[in-house]
């Protein structure tokens, strides 16, 4: 008899004993499991990529099924989308938002602007938002279809999963 | 604690009580609508002062057009109002074609008439679902967005893009329309006033829809003229002006269609008139599909319209000039667009949308500004918000339908 | 010459600087000083009801020839609804003294078009109810849409410089090797 054998592996790194309510996990990976189920984004949108998100999180491509939820407030959100060209005008307010949001955060830069400024190299425009916050996901495109978002969030969901070290007593 | 009497002395009278409360709405607020920043001054539930900040999506984009080609440019247009690109960049070509003297070929007109109507649908399906939103009401937000999507798909099979479409060209557009697309439009103008008369039995007699908008943000017609109000919110006070009317362009003389008007200039009223709008702009689009086979075989690009990357006024050595575009003639120099001014403006979905651009004959433009509806209306939010309540705020920004992108440049 | 051109010559003579027509648009050239008088004559008596644009344009190095010879030039549009007319006026500002008297007690849309034309243009306009600063920050040095301004100017904004800083400060506490971009701007 071994976990390998006698146990069924239900997410990565968590192992259910069957027809039991019995997981054998760390409990890293156990929490990292939940939290990619229940990612919750901000709702700020600054331009072009803000519609896209929109239609991302409407009817048709419908986020909620990732469990991805828009939530309005930064106190209770997760993931911060940055949606659209950062002036430099709007740069610290940005900033603020992120500030507000309680750690573990994430940040997903959508669209070229985000990423780089993309077509836009002028005086009142910065240069790719990472100039001023830790960026996990770049989203390229211009703007980015729903489902580059979606590939994005993904992407961002495996990166949560492989976190190690974050939970326990030796955080 | 103060004996009741103070108290009523403190707020009726004490100079520390008249101040008001200032409140700041925005930039970062779930429904103003993108970065719009509104300084609020507050008597208790009622608006005092309110003061638009705007400036937040500021990118340079009229001096970033002095740096670029005139078809260079033309890229950046898509990026004014993102909800109707079409519109944006059929205006911005209009006004070059103007400075040119180009003469756009009919069937290129019909097709872009055809696409700034989409435009003009796509638009208002996202007004009156992030308006309805903001009042209250989610279901109209998740119908609206499945027609939405439904066009989307449609400018995906016309020139591969969602949202920044850039299809007209100076002088026609970009590529011809496929027999498919023809019949996914066909199937389209045969379905959607069906999906209007939808949404209108979700919030047309709604009681709390009525009293969200009814007389709310009431303009006088003389006042909105003078405030610079264009489009259905113009419209929504009585003023029958449309571009499209009044100086048509496009295939806007051809076809036939109704300007709706309001009568009361309120909230409700601006509904009223964009949702008849949509049913107009359905019945543009069939009108001039039905004209598309009399054009079967035209280019969509007239003769000597500008190349990508334009040449700058220089000679020509002994090379033949090109055979499609014929602006090179041999051993002389041609400016390719000659010196001069132009001012050209369009209907589109938010107002008038004004392109004024200064030629100094290089290949690049001098000065090219944009009249952005939206920038006017956010500067008409002041007056239209004087005396009514927080919550009405909302309402006001969501008649008004503004894109900040388009805004702020 | 159309009619309302004769009506303005007329009645304001030498405020009428020059006229012309470009691309089957009248465009009349006013001093400065009569603005006022002028638009005022063809709000109420011309029926120009509707202001459809306001900008400034900077000609420094234009090549081609120009009527008159100022720096900057402020650009009126009007439009009258009940002719279906368009009328363009255009008024030269000198370089050393840039001012235009406000338009904005005659058109109320006026006031945001002339804050904005402060903003990017640096002309000011006398009597303006609020003349403050637009689009660009407060605290922003120059006007960007000046044809000396650079696209990308040396100088960043010292507000923004702030903002770069602390970030990077901050960025040590970030979690799991998350840093901001250190490098120089634009690079």
């Amino acid at each position: 008899m071994g976990i390998e054998k006698d146990t069924v592996e239900v997410a990565p790194g968590v192992r259910q004993i069957p027809d039991t309510p019995v997981f054998i996990s760390p409990v890293d990976y156990l929490i990292n499991w939940a939290r990619t189920g229940s990612l919750w984004p901000i709702t700020f949108g600054l331009a072009c990529c803000a519609i896209e998100m929109m239609a991302t999180g409407a009817s048709h491509h419908d986020l909620d099924r990732f469990g991805i939820i828009f939530r309005a407030s930064p106190r209770q959100a997760d993931v911060l989308i940055v949606a659209g060209t950062v002036t430099k005008k709007m740069a610290p307010i940005v900033r603020r938002v992120y500030d507000q949001m309680p750690e573990p955060r994430y940040v997903i830069a959508m669209g070229s602007c985000a990423c780089t400024g993309g077509v836009f190299r002028t005086y009142s425009v910065v240069q790719g938002c990472d100039e001023f916050l830790p960026v996990d996901i770049y989203i390229p495109g211009c703007p980015p279809r729903p489902e580059a978002l979606m590939y994005g969030l993904r992407r961002l969901q495996e990166k949560i999963r492989r976190e190690v070290g974050r939970w326990g007593s030796w955080r | 604690m103060a004996p009741k009497v103070e108290i009523v002395q403190r707020q009726f009278g004490h100079p520390e009580w008249e101040e008001p409360f200032v409140v700041n709405m925005g930039p970062q607020h779930p429904s103003t609508h993108g970065v719009l920043r509104l300084y609020l001054e507050l008597d208790g539930e009622s608006v005092v002062r309110c003061d638009p900040r705007i400036g937040y999506l500021h990118r340079g984009l009229e001096k970033l057009s002095e740096n670029l080609t005139y078809t260079q440019a033309m890229v950046l247009t898509d990026r004014l109002d993102y909800i109707s690109s079409a519109a944006n960049n059929v205006g911005y070509c209009l006004a070059v074609e103007k400075l040119m003297g180009l003469e756009v070929p009919r069937r290129a007109r019909l097709l872009r008439t055809i696409v700034c109507e989409m435009a003009r649908i796509s638009s208002h399906l996202l007004w009156l679902a992030t308006h309805a939103l903001d009042i209250g009401a989610m279901t109209v937000f998740l119908y609206c967005f499945r027609d939405r999507e439904w066009l989307l798909d449609i400018y995906e099979k016309i020139c591969g893009a969602r949202l920044t479409v850039s299809y007209a060209r100076v002088g026609g557009v970009r590529l011809d329309f496929t027999q498919e697309i023809v019949d996914e439009l066909y199937r389209f103008t045969e379905e959607f006033p069906g999906r209007i008369t939808d949404y209108e039995t979700l919030i047309d007699i709604n009681r709390i829809w009525l009293k969200r908008t009814k007389g709310i943000a009431v303009v006088p017609p003389e006042k909105a003229l003078n405030m610079g109000l264009t489009g259905p919110s113009l419209r929504g006070s009585g003023i029958p002006y449309d571009v499209r009317k009044f100086k048509p362009y496009d295939a806007y003389d051809e076809v036939e269609f109704e300007v709706p008007v309001g009568k009361n200039g309120d909230t409700y009223d601006r509904y009223r008139v964009r949702m008849e709008e949509l049913r107009q702009a359905n019945r543009i689009i069939r009108q001039c599909l039905d004209k598309l086979p009399e054009t079967e075989g035209e280019p969509v690009i007239a003769e000597g319209a500008p190349d990508l990357l334009m040449p700058e006024k220089k000679k020509v050595p002994e090379a033949a000039p090109h055979p499609k575009r014929g602006f090179l003639i041999k051993g002389a120099e041609v400016p390719v667009v000659p010196p001069g001014e132009v001012y050209v403006s369009i209907e589109a979905p938010k107002g008038e949308l004004g392109y004024y651009i200064v030629s100094d004959g290089s290949g690049k433009p001098w000065r090219v500004r944009v009249r952005a509806p939206s920038f006017v209306h956010i500067s008409a939010i002041p007056e239209m918000i004087k005396g009514h309540m927080v919550a009405d705020i909302i309402a006001v920004i969501g008649t008004l339908d503004v894109v900040l992108g388009e805004c702020d440049r | 010459m159309s009619e309302v051109v004769g009506k303005l010559k007329e009645r304001f003579g030498g405020a009428v600087l020059a006229e012309e027509v470009s691309c089957g648009q009248q465009v009349v050239f006013i001093a400065r000083e009569a603005l006022p008088e002028v638009v005022h004559f063809l709000h109420e008596e011309m029926d120009f009801k509707h202001l459809a644009d306001l900008c400034g344009v900077d000609y420094q190095g234009y090549k081609p020839k120009r009527p008159v010879s100022e720096r900057f030039e402020v650009v009126y549009n009007l439009y009258s609804l009940s002719r279906r007319e368009l009328l363009r006026l255009r008024v030269p500002v000198p370089e050393e003294d840039p001012w235009v008297p406000t338009v904005t007690p005659i058109f109320r849309v006026a006031n945001w078009f002339e804050r904005e034309c402060y903003d990017l243009l640096g002309i000011r306009f006398e009597g303006h109810p609020d003349l403050r600063r637009l689009l660009m920050p407060e605290d922003w040095k120059g006007h960007p849409l000046r044809k000396d301004y650079p696209l990308e100017p040396e100088e960043e904004w010292p507000g923004y410089e702030k903002l770069r800083e602390k970030a990077r400060e901050l960025s040590r506490f970030e979690w799991g090797g998350r840093r901001v971009r250190g490098g120089e701007h634009g690079a």
